[in-house]
């Protein structure tokens, strides 16, 4: 409750800073603290200390999960305005709306992890989608970001009208919004619940870009500036997913025979398509919008699975994904040339920041000692304690091999080619040891993940 | 403690050695470094020989069942040696070779010497395999950007390969761990655990995948013959030496004990593979003119033995390849050396380029000789020792068609000595090609590393007991551990 009305809040202040203060630094270190304090009051939450009371008539119940969730989905946001705020300058004038836009999103964020009801999981979807939409044309003189935002936008409406028609047959079969749900009520499955349980599973698996619900998804990645891009395939697609697994762990739970094949299919496609079309990638950008979409594969792993193992595998993977995501991103948005060619070289003048790319890759491709390994772990854990999916976790790995392909790609651009004629971009100091520190971050969550699993049960 | 340091001194070692710039000084230190890992060896074979100091337990992820525990047994202990003989002898043997940011350089062979030994240690399924992928990405690192022209491409179908290997054995890993009673990733749950026949016929390639390419067995070598070509020989040394032996080890200690039923029963499939790699290897090294490709092929061939003879599943096959893991990393070692000094002087590695060098290096050309022949098992050197522990051995394998296999086998060593007597007089022998570089015979630390190998080749060639006796009971509990002969008696 604290991050929900304090986010609200957040996002006024940040309209009148735009306001009040002349000088963009100024309004940047106002978000910083801002991000800060929506960070220090959730924790507070975490440990027992709510600062407003409010009766939501079970619409909405904070609990552990959803509190690790937004702590660690706020430290992201954190992480994403030290490393990338100053390039959001270069995108328009409208500075300090893109940070209360961003709060607003928050604001959603909160919703959709802690929901108990329908309308709270549509209402936070809405609150995240709408302001998403402007920030994918705040580039407003670029054609590709006004084709990107209204493609966004007109995909993004229709997934949820699909939605809101779930929703309303759901409430003909079951006579509530509520999705905490008596074993009672649920016993026969009839036309309205399955047919609305199949809206509300497309339309989340358009939320969260799994295929075939993708197509958006590399064109508006593409389209919108890149530091937005950046908050969109992180922050935004994990609270998706966040929002996803709590849909079905509460209100479908007793029909999981039905559902469960539908996820793994989906989950297969969804590998399938994302890890080859990034191979044949030549855009960075591009190949990162792909790669976002396998990843998303994997995350499904913990809607398949759907037991604690799952659960604790996305709190990870939200983790690891994020920071690993936000460093290349940060990266790219500085880079002039985005193709695979761009980052030639990068290591002879660079060596930290091509270290520390060098170690967000890896943890995207999953390998031991970082986070993104562990991550995969627990997906593939979780997975493998439902039976008859072997099949589904084998196809996992070989797709998770086919990955090594494109994200190695930028390892032997930076270190064994030589630099090409674009000029390489000079990084400002602090950025440098900010990258430096997340990958000893990475490293760290790979080594013991219990770091932060461990706030799960306490 | 001991098994704990064997992991610590080349983790620090290579470190420290990221920050240092001068190239004389980081090559002494990683000389250093490698020394004092190898008298941490040494200790543990001698010395320190109680569990307390070969075994390390501590906590790590527990809530997964995981734990860092690692230990020294009878075939840690001979296989941790070589990787602490390999390095300094890797480090002396091409001193005079000049890499650019040797800091990078050693820095990452030394981190690949951790990760070696790690794996050689870990008793813990999910250390094991933190360390299987930690040896391989320095090596990944080493070999793309030290080497030949196609390094970049050849060493990333390397990776690649390994890597899907890896992820297949991630999955036979989990799916093991979800079979043990007490949820525990450790080697002793493993052992423990019962899967049904039907189900070890799968998982069985879950493992074997892994091992396979690592080794590499036929069909999965593919990658093997260009990424000792492309890669700098120090590189390659590591690769050939020391790292394919992780594959054996993958296999013994394993999947074999945990899948004993599937082991078996894929043992004449195995067999197979293992006997057409050495045939087919052999003929492929007899037409070879690169030096580099024609070693390359014929450990193929070596290693291929040693796959054929751990699934004979007897005390003599396997205390053949005890022995053998160790000798055929020093003699692909001295061998590596000698082609990379021949390299290094003459300026080509082609054999019909080359000739007549015993007599503008008589020096270079009798240690060659030495080695070439250990290699190829001649009696009197360390080869011969474990050869005949392993033909011994498959003459009493289980299989069927034993004697089969045992003639194939037989004659790759025949093919071997036609490549390798053929090698040897068309390089050092016959007409002397001119050169223009003057040529001159070895330098002191060549002949002091290649000295130690000759050495090394006649102790254990003439008294192979004193490495034996440190796998002697490993050997036998291993083969009890395989042995599923209760399930036939029923």
């Amino acid at each position: 409750m604290n991050a929900l009305i304090v986010s609200a809040v957040l996002g006024v202040v940040m309209m009148f800073s735009g306001i009040l203060l002349k000088q963009k630094t100024a309004v940047r270190n106002v978000a910083i603290a801002g991000i800060l304090l929506l960070l220090i009051v959730n924790l507070l939450e975490m440990n027992g200390i709510t600062l407003f009371k409010i009766d939501t008539h079970g619409m909405l119940l904070f609990d552990h999960f959803a509190l690790l969730f937004n702590a660690v989905v706020f430290a992201a946001v954190l992480l994403y305005f030290l490393l990338s705020s100053a390039e959001m300058e270069k995108v328009g004038v409208n500075y300090a709306e893109y940070f209360a836009l961003i709060f607003f999103i928050l604001c959603g964020v909160t919703l959709v992890t802690s929901f108990k009801s329908l309308l709270i999981l549509f209402l936070g979807i809405e609150i995240i989608s709408i302001p998403l939409y402007i920030l994918t044309g705040s580039d407003k003189r670029n054609l590709k970001s006004n084709e990107a935002s209204l493609k966004y936008f007109l995909l993004g409406t229709f997934s949820t009208g699909l939605m809101l028609m779930g929703i309303a047959l759901l409430y003909g079969a079951r006579g509530t919004f509520s999705t905490a749900v008596s074993p009672m009520v649920t016993a026969t499955p009839n036309f309205l619940l399955l047919g609305g349980m199949s809206l509300l599973l497309f339309s989340m698996a358009f939320k969260v870009s799994a295929a075939p619900f993708h197509f958006w998804t590399p064109d508006v990645y593409d389209g919108a500036p890149t530091v937005f891009t950046s908050f969109m395939a992180t922050i935004v697609k994990v609270v998706a997913f966040a929002g996803f697994v709590r849909l079905f762990d509460d209100a479908f739970e007793a029909q999981q025979a039905q559902w469960r094949i539908w996820v793994a299919v989906i989950t297969a496609v969804t590998l399938f398509i994302g890890n080859i079309t990034a191979v044949f990638q030549q855009s960075v950008k591009r190949m990162l919008a792909y790669s976002s979409i396998a990843q998303a594969g994997f995350m499904l792993f913990a809607l398949y699975a759907m037991n604690a193992d799952g659960k604790e595998g996305l709190l990870l993977y939200t983790a690891a994904y994020c920071i690993a995501t936000i460093g290349i991103f940060a990266v790219l948005a500085r880079m002039s040339d985005y193709t695979f060619d761009g980052f030639n070289g990068l290591s002879r003048g660079e060596p930290l920041v091509a270290g520390a790319l060098t170690v967000f890759l890896l943890s995207l491709a999953g390998i031991p000692l970082t986070a993104g390994f562990m991550a995969k772990f627990y997906m593939l854990k979780a997975a493998l304690a439902t039976p008859g999916s072997s099949w589904l976790v084998v196809f996992a790995v070989l797709m998770a091999a086919v990955s090594v392909y494109y994200y190695f790609r930028v390892i032997q651009a930076m270190y064994f080619k030589a630099p090409g004629e674009t000029v390489q971009p000079s990084f400002p100091a602090f950025f440098k040891w900010m990258l430096g520190i997340l990958a000893v971050l990475v490293i760290l969550l790979g080594l013991f993940p219990e770091l932060l699993l461990g706030r799960l049960y306490f | 403690m001991i098994a704990f340091f064997l992991i610590l001194v080349p983790l620090a070692a290579g470190l420290i050695s990221f920050l240092i710039k001068e190239e004389k000084a980081v090559k002494s230190f990683a000389l250093l470094a490698s020394l004092a890992s190898l008298a941490v060896s040494v200790l543990g074979l001698t010395v320190l020989k109680t569990d307390q100091y070969l075994n390390f337990n501590a906590p790590w992820m527990s809530s997964l069942g995981s734990s860092f525990s690692l230990k020294l047994d009878g075939m840690g202990q001979v296989l941790c040696l070589l990787t602490a003989v390999a390095y300094p002898l890797v480090v002396g043997g091409s001193w005079q070779a000049s890499h650019q940011k040797p800091g990078r350089f050693f820095g990452l062979m030394l981190l690949a010497q951790a990760g070696l030994m790690g794996v050689f240690l870990a008793s813990d399924a999910l250390l094991f395999y933190f360390f299987w992928e930690l040896a391989l990405i320095p090596m990944y690192f080493l070999a793309s950007q030290w080497g030949g022209e196609r390094r970049i491409p050849v060493t990333f179908k390397f990776f690649v390969y390994t890597f899907l290997g890896s992820v297949l054995m991630l999955i036979g890993i989990l799916y093991v761990y979800s079979q043990t009673a007490d949820h525990s990733f450790s080697l002793a749950s493993f052992y423990k655990v019962q899967i049904p026949g039907s189900t070890q016929l799968w998982v069985f390639w879950l493992f074997f995948a892994a091992f396979a390419i690592k080794m590499p067995v036929f069909p999965f070598h593919t990658w093997q013959p260009d990424t000792y070509e492309q890669a700098s020989t120090p590189t390659t040394m590591i690769l050939s030496g020391v790292m394919v032996k992780m594959g054996l080890l993958g296999l013994i200690r394993w999947l074999m004990p945990v899948l004993p039923i599937a082991s078996y029963q894929w043992g004449d499939t195995v067999m197979i593979l293992a006997v057409i790699g050495i045939i087919y290897a052999s003929l492929i090294a007899i037409r070879q003119d690169d030096l580099k490709r024609l070693i390359a092929y014929s450990s193929i061939a070596h290693l291929g033995l040693m796959c054929a003879a751990v699934f004979s599943e007897n005390i003599s096959a396997t205390q053949g390849v005890m022995i053998q893991l160790f000798n055929h990393g020093v003699n692909i070692i001295g061998l590596w050396i000698i082609v990379e000094i021949i390299e290094r002087r003459y300026g080509t590695r082609k054999i019909s380029e080359l000739g007549g060098l015993a007599q503008q290096a008589p020096v270079m050309a009798t240690f060659f000789v030495i080695i070439a022949l250990a290699n190829i098992a001649l009696p009197l050197t360390n080869g011969f020792a474990g050869e005949f522990l392993m033909f011994n051995g498959l003459l009493g394998a289980k299989s069927k068609y034993f004697v089969v296999f045992t003639v194939l086998a037989g004659l790759g060593i025949i093919l071997a000595a036609v490549y390798t007597l053929n090698m040897i007089r068309k390089t050092f022998y016959g007409e002397a090609v001119s050169l223009k570089v003057p040529v001159t015979d070895l330098k002191l630390n060549e002949k002091l590393v290649l000295g130690v190998i000759v050495l090394i080749i006649f102790w254990l060639g003439i008294h192979p007991q004193s490495l034996l006796e440190v796998t002697d009971g490993f050997a036998k509990d291993w083969v009890n551990k395989i042995d599923i002969s209760y399930l036939f008696r029923k």
